[in-house]
Parts: structure tokens; sequence; C-alpha cells
């Protein structure tokens, strides 16, 4: 789940077509983070559980919204959990408002956690990975693969496809005005026959959290299937998905803008993405720095790091597309709980909806919205 | 200035990788002086390292299948690069499974020691990572400070008890004390001592062996049961002791009375060299 989150929603029958013969409505977790950069949603099928019973078609969805913290405190430890539970049973009690998760464990023990919900709206984040133009899939090993040279603490990732339709993920780190010591860059590239799907053109990336993608990534590894990313113009919300017969989960994550990645610091850490940057192993034509070490040695301050020539910025990215009817998802949003700082830089971005500009609602509206009325 | 170097070999760039661990965990900030023949790793003892400094060497022809560089100038053939060790180490530790690894000098922006590591792959194409470690580029004018330290003249040497054994001891030491005496004798026996208010802890080791001395007078001069003592901070031996991960091949303590201890190991080809002074 997306790191920073406070609160679940549980939908017992959240969505489906009612109807004599329908199939009884998915279990469905949603939560989005504090800062609205993020969303996921997991939908369990019916058969995934070994009983199941939502409510009936045509009655009211049973929707409610949990602490994250409370919930997961139930399951707590996982090796716990493999060794000694036998079953869990999860109901929601309307007469005492509670959300019961009960483990039936070896010996006859029993555990029972009564958790307190509030009734809320519906959390929907409105988006089609059919419309995004760019889609990768691999199986979840390939990816974690790549991310292993990252270091854990690193929050920020580009990923893009470079020269040769080689896939890149690179570290993303901001460049702060006055810092003298600057961050290590590592890029990783991946060679196209690693992908089960590949179709996005030379140059296109976005830059999106690193760390929130790893908890997908991690379920995945674990669950042993392929993850496909689907991505558009940077500043569009990427949607990462999991996929098997019984579940489907997606996360919704945005992605810097263009504005974002071209910071106006004067010693920009690293040059976009570019189309040619993949390192071919024999190159070695950035050697020389015998232009650096002379002007160097002109200066009178011994401290060389900022006395370089002053290269100016690479031209980077071009979005494939122009920003189009959507550009007011970059306006920045207030956040709706008061007094909550933003804590990451992706406090500006909100992914707006994409929805077929017939529907789009004509101003910039929430698309999470706790306070939205009416069905998402 | 020109430098790139290429390992091929897995055992010589797992020795390199662990080489760069254990300067990651001496020193925060380092030296890495290259040269035709040889690499170093410098710490030399400004204050802000505690008075505290380091100096390692490895023979660049017994871990680079390739190597070529050019320095300064043809009368100054060396680099000195400024870096924060921890980079090394981490770029390292990525090339477990590496085919080959390459490292080399650029200028991305700003000075970088860029390596490049070719990983093993299931499938047909490879893999490549790639860390751009930022660089300082030490000028010559400073060269004078990064120099190898002389040996001095000590007045007890002796060879090191196992070094994990002495740091689980030292360990438990430090919850009792910020200061530890180091003291030992041409009869094979060292001690490490602690003295507080409360208590004092005295650990014993005996029949460690001392090297030959360099001169024949000043064995004869020196009482074999007479102790040289230094008293250090023992952080600093705790960092000493905690950057060694495998037991060294050779391990000889010189201890110059009341100034410093000099630890002088070698790990298989790779020599290292560390320097606490006595505490002030």
């Amino acid at each position: 789940m997306p790191s920073g989150i406070a609160v679940c929603r549980v939908f017992p029958a959240a969505r489906g077509q009612s109807g004599p013969c329908s199939l009884p409505r998915p279990l469905s977790l949603r939560t989005v983070n504090s800062s609205r950069s993020a969303y996921a949603c997991f939908l369990f099928a019916p058969l995934f559980f070994q009983q199941y019973q939502a409510a009936a078609p045509g009655q009211e969805a049973l929707r409610c919204k949990i602490l994250m913290k409370s919930f997961l405190a139930a399951f707590r430890s996982l090796a716990m959990v493999e060794k000694s539970v036998e079953k869990c049973c999860i109901s929601l009690n309307g007469r005492s408002s509670r959300l019961v998760v009960q483990l039936h464990c070896r010996y006859g023990v029993r555990k029972t956690h009564n958790l307190s919900f509030q009734d809320c709206e519906s959390l929907q984040a409105i988006f089609d990975p059919a419309l995004c133009s760019h889609v990768l899939r691999a199986p979840a090993r390939v990816l974690g693969e790549a991310v292993l040279p990252f270091p854990p603490a690193l929050a920020e990732v580009t990923l893009g496809i470079g020269c040769g339709r080689r896939v890149i993920l690179r570290s993303y780190q901001e460049e702060e005005a006055d810092s003298s010591v600057r961050a290590m860059v590592t890029e990783m590239s991946i060679g196209e026959e690693d992908f089960q799907q590949l179709q996005a053109q030379e140059g296109a990336a976005i830059t999106f959290c690193l760390k929130e993608f790893r908890g997908l990534l991690s379920f995945a590894e674990s669950a042993n299937l392929s993850l496909s990313i689907h991505f558009d113009a940077p500043g569009r919300p990427a949607i990462f998905a999991v996929k098997d017969t019984l579940l489907d989960g997606h996360f919704v994550l945005a992605t810097m803008s263009e504005s974002d990645l071209h910071s106006p610091a004067p010693h920009r850490l690293v040059p976009p993405l570019q189309a040619h940057s993949t390192p071919h192993l024999d190159d070695f034509a950035n050697d020389d720095i015998d232009s650096y070490m002379i002007a160097m040695e002109t200066t009178v301050d011994s401290e060389g790091s900022r006395a370089g020539p002053s290269i100016p910025l690479s031209p980077g990215l071009r979005p494939p597309c122009s920003p189009g009817p959507y550009s007011e998802d970059n306006d920045a949003e207030p956040s709706t709980e008061p007094g909550t700082p933003p804590p990451k830089k992706f406090r500006s971005l909100f992914f707006g909806s994409i929805l077929a500009p017939a529907h789009s609602p004509p101003g910039p509206s929430p698309v999470l919205a706790e306070d939205s009325e009416g069905e998402g | 200035m020109k430098f790139r170097a290429k390992i091929v070999d897995a055992a010589c760039l797992n020795h390199f990788t662990r080489v760069s661990a254990m300067v990651a965990k001496l020193a925060k900030i380092c030296t890495l002086r290259i040269s035709p023949q040889t690499l170093n790793f410098i710490l030399s003892d400004k204050v802000a390292g505690g008075g505290v400094s380091m100096w390692c060497e490895l023979e660049q022809e017994n871990f680079f299948s390739e190597f070529q560089m050019e320095g300064v100038s043809a009368e100054n053939n060396a680099i000195y690069l400024e870096l924060t060790s921890e980079n090394l180490s981490r770029a390292l530790k990525t090339a477990q499974n590496a085919r080959a690894l390459k490292v080399k000098l650029t200028n991305k922006h700003f000075p970088c020691l860029t390596v490049s590591i070719e990983l093993l792959s299931v499938s047909s194409s490879s893999r490549i990572v790639t860390h751009d470690i930022p660089v300082k580029v030490i000028p010559r004018k400073l060269w004078k400070d990064l120099q190898e330290p002389t040996v001095p003249n000590s007045d007890v040497s002796i060879y090191l008890p196992v070094l994990k054994t002495m740091k689980s001891i030292v360990e438990k030491m430090r919850n009792l004390s910020s200061h530890l005496i180091i003291e030992a004798n041409l009869s094979g026996d060292l001690n490490l001592k602690i003295e507080t208010e409360l208590v004092c802890v005295t650990t014993h080791f005996k029949d460690l062996g001392n090297p030959p001395l360099a001169s024949e007078d000043a064995s004869q001069d020196r009482d074999p049961e007479q102790m040289a003592e230094v008293r250090i901070d023992i952080r600093k031996l705790l960092q000493f002791l905690a950057g060694q991960q495998v037991n060294p091949t050779r391990a000889v303590c010189n201890i110059v009375s009341n100034k410093l201890v000099h630890f002088d190991l070698l790990h298989e080809d790779v020599s290292l060299q560390y320097f606490i002074p006595a505490f002030s």
C-alpha cells in the first residue's frame, strides 16, 4: 500500500452490474495517501474467498472507512499468520458498528479484532489504462531486479525508453541549491527482450515515487505476477497494474510534470532522460576533463567543485503530445485536509481525471474527493 | 587527466568490493589517489577526522585487466579525487553478478567517477547498471598533505589478536568508558584497559608474538616486559575494528608511547595503515 496512508475503505460490494443474474460484487479495498498523489485499489473476486456473502444486488452497497493502522494490526506478523492462522473471517457487524476480523488459529485459539469504521462516500479515481499512450509489461521479478541497485531511501525514480528501445530507470535527485554534496546517480538499463510488452516510443519518460512503486512490486513478486505500467506525458498519472483470475490491483501514481523537472537551480544535477543516454560499454567519449582542470587551476578559490565552466542545460525531453485539455490537471489543488503540510514534492500535482473530453468537468475538479457528492 | 579501468575477474571484483566496504566504514569522505601502478584510499589527519589518518594501498594490476591513466602532467602523473566512500561501496555492491565492471573518470556537468556494470542476464540482452559518483578533483597544491605517512619509530611492535575477538571486547568496554588504554610489550603481551571512577577492566592477551625489530640496538635497550602505552578515544578504535570484516593476513600494532598507535594490516595483497593519535 502507498506509504503515509491513514484511511482504508472497504467495499464489500462496490461496483458491477445489478440485475437478476449478476454475480456478487467483488470486495474492494481502496486508499489514497495524504497528499493525494497516490491511489491504490484492489479488487477481490468472490471466488478468492472460501465463503463470500455480500449485499444482495439491488441492496445498498456496504461501504466503510477503516484506519489502516488498526486493520494491519490484526495481521501484525506475516510469519505468525502463515504459521498459526487456519482461517480468517471478516464481517461487518451493523448492530455494533464494527468491522470484525476474526483469526481462527491453531489449538482452538481465536483472535477477534473489532474495528470501528466510518461510513463514507465513494472513493474512486477515474482512470483508464487504455487511454495511456505507453505500456510496459514484465514479470515482477524483472522489475524487482531492476530496482535493486537503487538505495532503499531513494524517493523518486525516472522510468523511460532510451536508445535501442532499452528501458531505463534512473534515480531522481532534487538538487538543493545550497548543498555542496552531490548525490550519486544510478541508472539501470534493461533490454526490450526482458519485457512481455513494450509499447512506447524512445524518449518517453516519467518520474514517480519509487517507494510507492516498491510496495506494489513486492506484492506482485510474492504473488508471482506480471506488472504492467501504463503512462502518458509527464505530469499525467501513471497506472501500475497487476492482475490474475481472482484479483485485480491498481496503483495510480502522480508523475512529475515538465515544469517540476526543469527546476531553475543553476546546477541541475542530471539532464533529463534523453533518447541517446544509454551508456555503451565502450563509450569513453566523456573522459576528457582537461578543460575543467584548466578552469579550476586558474581560480583563486581552491574549492573546485563549483568553478567549472557553466554548461547550458540540455534541451531535455519534449512531451510526446501537447498538454491538451488536461493542462488544468497541473494546477495546485489545496489539500482538503487543512493543516496537513504535504510531505512530498508531488504536492502540487493532482492526478486529474483521464476522461474523454466530452465528459471532462468544466473546471479543475478533484477526482479523489472525500467530500464529493454521490458516486464518483 | 584520464582514467579508465576494467575488472573482469569475479574474485578480483569481490576483493575490490570488500576493500571499498572497509574504506567506507573507516572514512566517510576519503581521497582516491590514482597512479600508474597503485590505487590509494587516503584519509589525512585533519581535525575533522579527529586526527585519525588512513593509508590504504593496492597494486592495480592485481585487480584490473585493463588500466589506463593520465595524470595532471607528465611530472605529476597522478590523480587525486575526493569522494564519499559509501557511494563507491554501494556502487560496487550492485556488481554481485557482473560480467564486467568498468570505472572511468568522466565529466557529466561535474567530475564523476562512473562505474559501469554489465550484469549477467538470463535473456540474450545484457543489463547495464551505471553509477555516477560525484568527485572533487584535488588541486596539485594540496597533494603534499596527502602523501604516505612516515612510519614512526615505535616503542613496541606486536602482532594483534583475532580482530573479531578484540572488537567484541572493545564494544563492551565502550559502554563503560570513552577512553581506552592500549599497552603492549616485546614479550607478546597486549592489554586493553579502561579506568573509570567506579571500575577498572583489563583484558590481557598473551603470547601474541612480536615482529622482528628493524634495528638491533632498539631491542637491546628495551626491557621486554616493559609496557608501552597510549590512551585513545575508544570510538576510534571501534570504528577501525568494525571496518575489518575479514581477519587480515597480517596485523601488526605499533605503539609510540603516549603519542599514537599505528595499525599495519595486510588483507591478502591490500595494505592498510591506520593511525590513532593519543587522546589529548
